[in-house]
């Protein structure tokens, strides 16, 4: 569909009474979507092939002699469908009624509740009452390995985390067993859910039969805050929603984003989450008094950082984890001050999601990399800062693992701008600014396709420790550098001022789905015509 | 008939014709009766001719549904793609037992019709899909197959013809729903047997998603017969004043009858004279009280209107019930419909393939109800709770499985209402309290 309007046949028809015009080929359930009308459904899930199993979408065709599973039917023209007419909404009403009469009916205590579609569409058209008088069929619970438990009790037998294993994952290892009322999701004989894209087939799961077991009873759907943000376990930019609970970051989960991770994200970056809920943050700005590092306030600290950094040679060590925003910030300092800056990027295995094109935890694991470049900044192959003697040393969220201390003490001065603070800068730090995470703050990344990608903020940050963009706005003015910055999106309508690639973007344009940036010469064609 | 009884005088044995006389499993033997001279003239027959032959004889699909078996085969062009041929021989459906019996004496027979076909669709590989439990009939097909690769008739120069015709013999695996068209391409693919929705139709994407035509053994066993006779001979078989049902269909008979087994009859015969002429009636002292006259997915007939019906397609639809595969079961009155029912329901229950969700938990939830009935625990709500079940079982599901569990029951209940009722009458169990569990639930 994304190619619409490219000689793409159309098809009219009219969904509830709502015309719509659609691509031929389109089912009638997705029509229903751009008509705004919800067909209740299971087993379809936009990401899989169709299945047609659970026959919960079943909707009335006029001239059709049955009933039509509305995901497997192409739509037609001059169709006229009804969704909620009686004899739609009795089918559906039967179907809930079936996946009901096995079902423990143990929401209370189900990690899904609140979020289940089965839940949902009950209340929405099923029964109030059973009419089932015989024992309910009971399994065990089984641990499916990685992080996945199985609550067959649950399980509507969908079958979407199969279709998601064999034809996204392409490592079949789950299947459905037996027939009839016995049928479960099987395991393939001696193979666990490890794969590193299987933590998926939770979120697929519109039931709570597949479960994290990271999650495991930590928070009720409806105790939790969501806020989109951008995964930065990788270069890949996965769009993700952080849910907290009281500003505790309790799961991540992808957000769909068409052109980047579609509907998926990587064990990898799921684990990411516990990095934000880190106790060992620094939370007030501090200045080196002799031996001691005594907190200051914000103002002083600014203007003692500033003296610190100011008269030598200024190296900055940055994060390839901080926004466009805060990098930008650190690029201005580097030119008023006539410094360097560089970064360190961590590597791992490459691992792709077969089924999905362009998408893989990538061996980059950091998530804006291709900003720091773009800001001219080194790539330090080594633990080796190469500073010289008497130089002022900037450090911006790194976290100086492994980083050579002989190297360290032949700086000066040393300002350390970041949410915890490393052992080796305990007794070496002049200045101390805490800064928020990305999860308490707001931003852009650019991936490493170059698509600029919003993030916002999910929790607050501890303490005083303020967003990092706004540190860095705070040592620039007080360096005796340009610009006023009062929120993110003014960095940022700075960036794209001067910076060619960035020109034609802003928050607005972004949105939460992200733009590619621009070659320059398109960029410049756009702001001149 | 031919085995283990001779046939009967009313009976037309044309498939039937050689049941008992093993002579006839060789391909010397089939060749001495007759066998081959089809497919010798077909293969050198435009396929479209033959086409036509079969379409104007009239001959139905013999497996349940009565498709037109010309019809289903001019859906094959000579597209240049890959086309599969394939024998449903999966015969599963309760109460079917005579694609055995032409497998058992006539292997060639159906190789031949199979071969026959191949060619007729432009597939140069055809697949025999033999149900799992049938060694006996898998041993001579398996053999007979192998004669006829041997002796040239199958294979790259098919009985000198030039044309190539494969004919591979495979396996179930013990699943009646692999006797669903979709569900033994998915079982032969070596998938899951679950039936696929359709369309894309087996003509378009069948076997290995190329073009496929799938027809029962007894069709293809007939086929030979209307190639190597012509079509107008075949039409004298059937009644006169129904063009619609032509040809002979076997029969099997089970249950309370006298003489049990497989009857060739032209169709049109009247049932009356089938179940007490043929087959000889009930037992000594017992009266038939229910006939199944198509297989176990079919409404139930009570006596009554079995003796009133005429043995074809139409014949059978005005009933009220279907012609379906042929498998005749009887019941006397010393059997208790609930009892019955209820064991038809388990089969279902027990074969749903698990995809769709009327189909998985309905036939589940039918059969606990229908036992809990059998065993005397029956509530006068569970009545009405199996018509609602049986209503969103049927016409919602992707193949008919779901259909066929509720068909047994909903007739069941119309006919043998009062049977249902006494049960329930006698429950002595607590006296229950709508729209609570009862204390004695098993």
């Amino acid at each position: 569909m994304a190619d619409a309007g490219v000689n793409v046949k159309t098809v009219n028809l009219t969904i509830e009474g709502r015309p719509v015009t659609v691509p031929d080929g389109t089912s009638i359930l997705e029509a229903a979507k751009m008509a705004g009308v919800l067909i209740p459904h299971y087993c379809y899930h936009p990401g899989l092939p169709v299945a047609g199993v659970c026959r919960m979408c079943l909707v009335e065709v006029e001239k059709f002699p049955k009933l039509a599973p509305s995901c497997a039917t192409s739509v037609g023209e001059g169709q006229v469908v009804h969704v909620h007419s009686p004899k739609a909404l009795e089918a559906r009403k039967g179907v809930l009624e079936f996946l009901l009469i096995n079902h423990p009916l143990d929401c209370p205590i189900c990690d899904q509740a609140g979020e289940c579609e089965l839940q949902d569409y009950t209340f929405a058209e099923g029964r109030a009452d059973s009419r089932y008088r015989e024992p309910k069929r009971f399994n065990p619970v089984e641990d499916f390995g990685g992080d996945v438990l199985y609550v067959q009790n649950r399980c509507i037998l969908c079958t979407r985390c199969v279709r998601f294993m064999d034809d996204v994952a392409k490592d079949p290892v789950l299947n459905v067993s037996e027939r009839g009322d016995r049928a479960f999701i099987g395991k393939a004989e001696g193979h666990d859910l490890t794969n590193p894209w299987a933590g998926n087939v939770v979120d697929l799961c519109p039931v709570g039969a597949l479960l994290s077991k990271d999650f495991l009873n930590k928070a009720r759907a409806w105790e939790l805050d969501r806020a989109p943000s951008v995964c930065t376990g990788c270069s890949q930019g996965c769009n993700i929603v952080i849910d907290t609970r009281d500003n505790v970051a309790v799961r991540m989960r992808p957000r769909p984003n068409a052109d980047v991770n579609q509907y998926y994200m990587c064990e990898v970056g799921r684990a990411g989450y516990r990095e934000f809920n880190r106790r060992d943050r620094v939370e007030q700005p501090m200045v080196r008094n002799g031996h001691t590092l005594r907190i200051a306030d914000w103002e002083d600290a600014i203007t003692a950082a500033a003296r610190a950094l100011a008269g030598q040679r200024l190296m900055v060590l940055v994060s390839p984890n901080l926004s466009n925003e805060t990098l930008f910030l650190v690029e201005r300092l580097v030119a008023h001050a006539n410094g360097q800056a560089a970064f360190r990027v961590d590597t791992g295995d490459e691992v792709a999601l077969p089924g999905v094109p362009d998408l893989a935890l990538r061996s980059e694991r950091a998530a804006n990399a291709t900003a720091a470049r773009q800001f001219g900044f080194a790539q330090l192959a080594s633990a080796q800062l190469s500073l010289r003697d008497g130089d002022a040393l900037l450090v911006v969220g790194e976290q100086l693992d492994g980083i050579d201390v002989a190297d360290l003490d032949r700086a000066s001065t040393i300002v350390h701008i970041g949410t915890t603070l490393p052992d080796v800068l305990a007794a070496r730090a002049n200045v101390v600014l805490p800064i928020a995470n990305i999860s308490e703050e707001e931003g852009t990344l650019t991936n490493l396709r170059g698509r600029v990608q919003r993030f916002l903020q999910a929790k607050a940050a501890p303490g005083l420790a303020r967003p990092s963009w706004y540190v860095m706005a705070d040592l620039l003015a007080a360096a005796g550098g340009e610009g006023q910055y009062f929120s993110p999106a003014d960095v940022f309508d700075a960036l794209s001022v001067t910076h060619a690639p960035f020109a034609t973007l802003s928050y607005e344009r972004l949105g939460l789905l992200g733009l590619p940036v621009l070659s320059p010469e398109i960029a410049s064609a756009e702001v001149s015509g | 008939m031919g085995f283990p009884h001779p046939s009967h005088p009313r009976e037309t044995p044309i498939l039937s014709k050689y049941f008992g006389d093993a002579g006839a499993r060789t391909l010397d033997g089939w060749r001495a009766r007759g066998g081959y001279e089809a497919l010798q003239q077909a293969l050198a027959t435009d396929p479209v001719d033959l086409q036509n032959v079969v379409k104007d004889s009239g001959l139905r699909g013999r497996g349940g549904a009565g498709f037109p078996t010309g019809l289903k085969w001019s859906f094959m062009k000579p597209d240049g793609k890959i086309h599969y041929m394939l024998c449903n021989a999966d015969e599963s459906e309760p109460g079917t037992f005579k694609d055995r019996e032409i497998m058992r004496w006539t292997p060639h027979g159906l190789v031949e019709g199979v071969a026959l076909a191949a060619h007729a669709i432009y597939a140069e590989t055809a697949y025999i899909y033999i149900r799992g439990e049938f060694t006996e009939p898998y041993a001579h097909v398996t053999r007979a197959v192998e004669e006829a690769y041997a002796a040239g008739v199958l294979g790259a120069n098919a009985m000198g013809s030039g044309k190539r015709v494969d004919v591979h013999v495979h396996r179930g695996a013990g699943a009646y729903i692999c006797g669903e068209e979709t569900a033994l391409m998915n079982s032969l693919e070596g998938r899951r047997g679950n039936p696929r929705i359709k369309p894309p139709f087996p003509a378009v994407a069948g076997l290995f998603g190329k073009p496929t035509t799938i027809n029962n053994v007894e069709t293809l066993a007939t086929v030979p017969y209307i190639i190597k006779h012509g079509a107008e001979w075949y039409k004298q078989f059937g009644r006169a004043d129904n063009p619609k049902s032509i040809g002979t269909k076997l029969f099997s008979v089970c249950g309370n009858i006298t003489r049990p087994g497989n009857y060739e009859v032209a169709l049109g015969f009247p049932f009356k004279d089938f179940l007490y002429d043929l087959c000889g009636g009930p037992l000594p002292g017992r009266e038939i009280k229910a006939v199944i006259p198509g297989g176990s997915s079919v409404p139930i007939l009570t006596r009554e209107e079995a003796e009133n019906t005429i043995m074809d397609y139409e014949g059978m639809a005005a009933a009220g019930t279907l012609l379906g595969s042929g498998g005749v079961i009887v019941f006397d009155d010393k059997q208790d419909m609930v009892r019955q029912i209820a064991r038809l329901v388990r089969f279902y229950a027990h074969e749903s393939c698990a995809q769709c969700t009327q189909c998985r938990e309905g036939t589940a939830w039918t059969l606990r109800i229908m036992e809990r009935i059998r065993d005397g625990e029956g509530t006068a709500e569970d009545i009405d709770t199996l018509l609602s079940i049986a209503d969103n079982m049927t016409g919602k599901t992707i193949c008919v499985l779901s259909d066929s569990c509720a068909t047994p029951v909903v007739s069941g209940l119309k006919k043998f209402r009062g049977e249902f009722e006494a049960r329930i009458a006698a429950n002595r169990s607590m006296v229950t309290v709508p729209g609570a569990f009862r204390a004695t639930a098993a």
